[in-house]
């Protein structure tokens, strides 16, 4: 009796020896301009070539430029950050000289790399997936195994294909019960860190299983699976099954015919085995989940929107709660609600796919961002901004008020120069809420799309169940 | 790259007994676009240490005098959270910290620090106290580490701690991980052969597309 995350480890077991870690071999490897650039280096230092180029797909996200080129100019011509116009150059002459598949500048599927991995189907379930960059986790929704690493170890995959690895303990995190009106996965993910702290995942996988889990869409699974790492967790995963092989099935880099009944047939016999026990269980009531937002400098400092921020004394640690509220510029005890905010900012590889517009453009179709409120809109990539621009989503962010940009990482993570003010609150779909994660001094609200397209309509922190 | 040995360190600790320093605290992702892994120490806690016109800030405790020449930073619980960036190591050792104290550490950043020579050391909650405990009293005692005995003090206290016994081997000998990895080529060959076909044929597929 074995747990998903117990087969799909023992299926990628290399070798076990000695005090040495086990020896993981890893099927799909992504890699962007941010955390490649030394590893390839260490390559070129040691004269060493790239394993398997064919298990590899590279992609430039971080600090791209958002903002559209004037027709018949290049996006590469845009204006750039310091550096990050060498960064990328870099890691389009590393691709070229190592043969790594590239979806570089002019390629209609670029976009996020935890957004086209699944859109393209190169994500699958029982893969081993590892990318310089800690959201790796998003993959777990299709049942790989999927986590963030380090640039030393982004070279060991580049050159072996392999990493050493301890093995992880398991964590259920079982979800059951229907999410109520206005309450989305990022709500769900948000009540979860809040419930386990940002620490509380450490040294664990988490897989969730419950109803609600089985019920939700593979963009909600993603989205569940992208924040495990907020919870500490080296990984999140769900087991596959006919909504994972829905979703999958046609997309350009699954088998098809007999291949993909063959592949659909394994996969199947991925879930977690009747009896296979876990070394924690959390459970988790979806029916008492509201809309959250967080008010402090870590997922874990999140609450329902319409509660007040806790007081000093009943969080676990009051000098680092007042630490974090002073940095926010709020009170214990305050309410969120109606407090003003300056920017509103959808995207990411956490809420960055078609549906997450489809929420904040059913909020604000008809209305208008707030005159006080700049939002931008950053699709999570190409093919998702082809989409809405398809459906009529654009039109709508465009219509009320709001920015709508190329597709990239922008303001979750401020590296292209999309950016937030300092001392300005800013309500992001994306993940952290770290002190000047969106620009120094920054203050970020984390919440779902819906509730960030109602606080824009509003200009101020808005429970998303009022607009609905 | 093939880390520095550590086998023992006498310093003197900084105190930044804060929990869950996210590695967006210790380097900012604006400091992130470079090519290179050489001098970020300049950026290491940059918006803490320093204010927005770029000045030191005097109550940031790797500003005061008594940091100067530490090596030793004690932090609080969960240290290194958030982003896999490596760049937090580095800027860490490039600084000159050769060890962490913290009670507890994020995975990835464990994972990391050992490559680039850092150890890090998990203290239980009682050890922790005391030895902050002790460096409340005389903010530059010098620490004593011993990495072969696995034992931490400073004035009249010590400790043992666990390391994970490769990583303990890696960091004594400076064994590369990459060159260990290197050495067993044979057997990874051999998995590549038994390793289930579906798979490498779909992402064969998938590369001839993105190529
Ligand atoms: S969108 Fe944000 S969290 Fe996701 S990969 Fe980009 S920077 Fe990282």
């Amino acid at each position: 009796m074995r747990t998903l995350f117990e087969k799909v480890w023992q299926a990628h077991v290399v070798r076990e020896a000695g005090d040495a870690p086990t020896i993981l071999y890893v099927d799909l490897h992504l890699l962007h301009e941010v955390t490649s650039p030394q590893a390839f280096s260490e390559l070129a230092a040691r004269g060493l070539a790239v394993r398997r180029p064919d298990r590899s797909v590279a992609t430039m996200d971080h600090s791209t430029p958002t903002v559209t080129a004037p027709a018949g100019a290049a996006a590469r011509a845009l204006p750039m950050a310091a550096g990050a116009a060498e960064q990328l150059a870099q890691l389009e002459a590393n691709c070229a000289r190592y043969g790594v598949p590239l979806i570089g500048w002019d390629d209609d599927r670029r976009g996020i790399v935890h957004v086209f991995g699944p859109e393209l189907g190169y994500t699958q379930p029982g893969m081993t997936i590892v990318c310089g960059d800690s959201h790796t986790s998003t993959h777990g929704a299709f049942g790989a195994l999927a986590f963030g690493i380090g640039t030393s170890e982004v070279g060991h995959v580049l050159a072996t294909q392999c990493l050493l690895q301890r093995k992880p303990c398991t964590m259920e995190v079982r979800v059951d019960g229907a999410l109520g009106p206005g309450v989305r996965a990022k709500d769900l993910v948000l009540a979860i860190i809040a419930r386990i702290g940002v620490g509380g995942g450490t040294g664990h996988v988490i897989e969730y299983t419950g109803s609600t889990i089985r019920a939700m869409s593979m963009e909600s699974r993603m989205t569940v699976c992208n924040m495990s790492i907020e919870a500490g967790a080296r990984a999140g995963m769900i087991a596959p099954d006919d909504t994972t092989f829905d979703y999958l099935a046609g997309r350009p880099g699954v088998p098809t015919g007999e291949a993909w009944d063959a592949a659909v047939s394994r996969w199947r016999a991925l879930a977690t085995d009747e009896g296979a026990t876990y070394d924690r269980t959390v459970t988790i009531d979806a029916t008492t989940i509201a809309p959250m937002i967080s008010y402090g400098t870590n997922p874990e400092m999140s609450i329902a929107v319409n509660a007040p921020v806790p007081g000093l004394a009943d969080y676990r640690d009051g000098p680092a709660l007042e630490r974090a509220l002073a940095y926010m510029g709020v009170t214990p005890d305050e309410p969120l609600l109606g407090k003003p905010v300056q920017t509103v900012f959808i995207g990411s590889c956490t809420t960055g796919r078609t549906s997450d517009l489809r929420d904040a453009a059913a909020v604000l179709r008809g209305r208008r961002v707030a005159d006080s409120v700049r939002m931008l809109v950053v699709p999570g990539s190409q093919q998702v901004k082809r989409q809405a621009e398809a459906e009529g989503l654009a039109d709508v962010f465009r219509a009320a008020g709001a920015e709508w940009r190329e597709s990239g990482c922008s303001m979750c993570i401020a590296m292209n120069g999309d950016q937030v003010r300092a001392g300005d609150y800013v309500v992001s779909t994306s993940n952290r809420n770290f002190e000047g994660r969106q620009g120094p001094g920054a203050r970020t609200l984390l919440a779902s799309p819906l509730t960030a397209a109602a606080c824009a309509v509003r200009g101020v922190v808005t429970d998303p169940r009022t607009l609905l | 790259m093939t880390p520095l040995p550590f086998t023992t360190l006498e310093a003197r600790a900084v105190r930044l007994v804060r929990d869950d320093i996210d590695t967006d605290q210790i380097i900012p992702a604006r400091f992130l676009t470079t090519i290179s892994r050489a001098g970020l120490g300049r950026h290491l806690f940059a918006d803490w240490r320093c204010d927005s016109m770029n000045a030191p800030r005097p109550d940031f405790p790797l500003n005061a005098p008594a940091a100067e020449g530490a090596r030793v930073l004690v932090a609080g619980r969960n240290f290194g959270c958030g982003s896999s960036r490596e760049h937090a190591s580095w800027a860490l050792a490039d600084w000159g910290f050769r060890v962490i104290i913290a009670t507890s550490f994020a995975d990835i950043f464990r994972n990391n620090a050992s490559k680039n020579g850092l150890l890090t050391i998990a203290l239980g909650a009682s050890d922790h106290r005391a030895l902050l405990d002790v460096l409340e009293g005389d903010g530059s005692a010098t620490l004593h580490v011993d990495l072969a005995a696995q034992r931490v003090a400073a004035g009249n206290w010590s400790a043992s701690f666990t390391i994970e016994p490769f990583a303990k081997r890696c960091l004594l000998e400076g064994v590369d991980e990459l060159g260990f990895l290197l050495a067993v080529d044979a057997d990874i060959a051999a998995f590549e052969v038994r390793h289930t076909p579906g798979v490498a044929a779909a992402l064969l597929t998938a590369s001839r597309a993105a190529s």
